[in-house]
């Protein structure tokens, strides 16, 4: 099971600044390790988010986004107690949500 | 400034980037065969449906102009416009140049920032594809001085 995500998620006027730090590997598929065999690619695939249990936005990534992936997005309409859940899956299955408070 | 014909080009380097990163529903509209066909970048633009694929000052690109390590460059795209359906991340030079494609709702801004690996420096792109089908894009240039794909 990976490492849980930090979640910020700060209200200013009417929405909610949320920023994401997902603990992954990302591994490209392009690099290749000592013994010249290509490693292969690991990266998470899908990200979804909830703003109380309901879907704002959901993304596709390729393997060219970073390690260990931030990403900042606001929610129209969160208020200070708002519950916002972020869910990522990766490419080999594995799956992880973490959920937090609007403050 | 850009003229014309510069304008036109580009937008066939983004119809082409949106054909090649698996768009299957875009890439019929607006990549065809006559696209590839095509003797001039402005026949090519047109077979490529420049009337739909535009450069938009409404849609923006944020990134440095010089990145030091090519692992992470913070890129953001973001666009005030009403009515947009996915935003898309795309890095020209990568070997797959999409990076990130969000599906935007009216419950979020489309306004998002991550944080992308650069192979090389290369034009930047932040598409929008709205609700009517068109794409608007803009780019920007960033300089990497160490890559970030590979050894």
């Amino acid at each position: 099971m990976a490492d849980p995500m930090r979640i910020r998620a700060q209200s200013s006027g009417d929405k909610a600044t949320v920023r994401v730090l997902m603990s992954h590997e990302m591994e490209s598929g392009q690099r290749k390790d000592a013994s010249g065999k290509t490693v292969p690619a690991w990266f998470i695939q899908e990200v979804t988010a909830k703003h109380n249990g309901k879907d704002v936005f959901s993304a596709e990534w390729g393997p060219a986004v970073s390690k260990n992936p931030f990403l900042q997005f606001a929610v129209k309409g969160a208020k200070a107690g708002d519950k916002i859940a972020v869910t990522w899956k990766d490419n080999k299955g594995d799956t992880r949500t973490d959920e937090a408070t609007v403050s | 400034m850009q003229n014309r014909r510069e304008t036109l080009k580009q937008s066939a380097v983004v119809a082409g980037l949106l054909a090649t990163a698996g768009f299957p529903q875009f890439a019929h509209a607006a990549f065809n065969k006559a696209a590839f066909d095509a003797k001039s970048v402005q026949d090519s633009a047109k077979a490529a449906g420049a009337t739909s694929i535009a450069e938009s000052k409404d849609v923006t690109i944020t990134g440095p102009d010089i990145a030091e390590n090519g692992a992470v460059v913070p890129l953001g795209a973001s666009t005030a416009l009403p009515g947009v359906k996915h935003l898309m991340i795309m890095v020209e030079k990568n070997p797959s140049s999409l990076v990130a494609m969000f599906h935007v709702t009216d419950a979020v801004e489309a306004n998002f920032s991550t944080r992308a690996k650069m192979g090389q420096s290369s034009d930047v792109y932040a598409v929008a594809i709205m609700n009517d089908g068109k794409a608007l894009w803009a780019k920007k240039e960033v300089k990497v001085t160490l890559g970030g794909c590979g050894g």
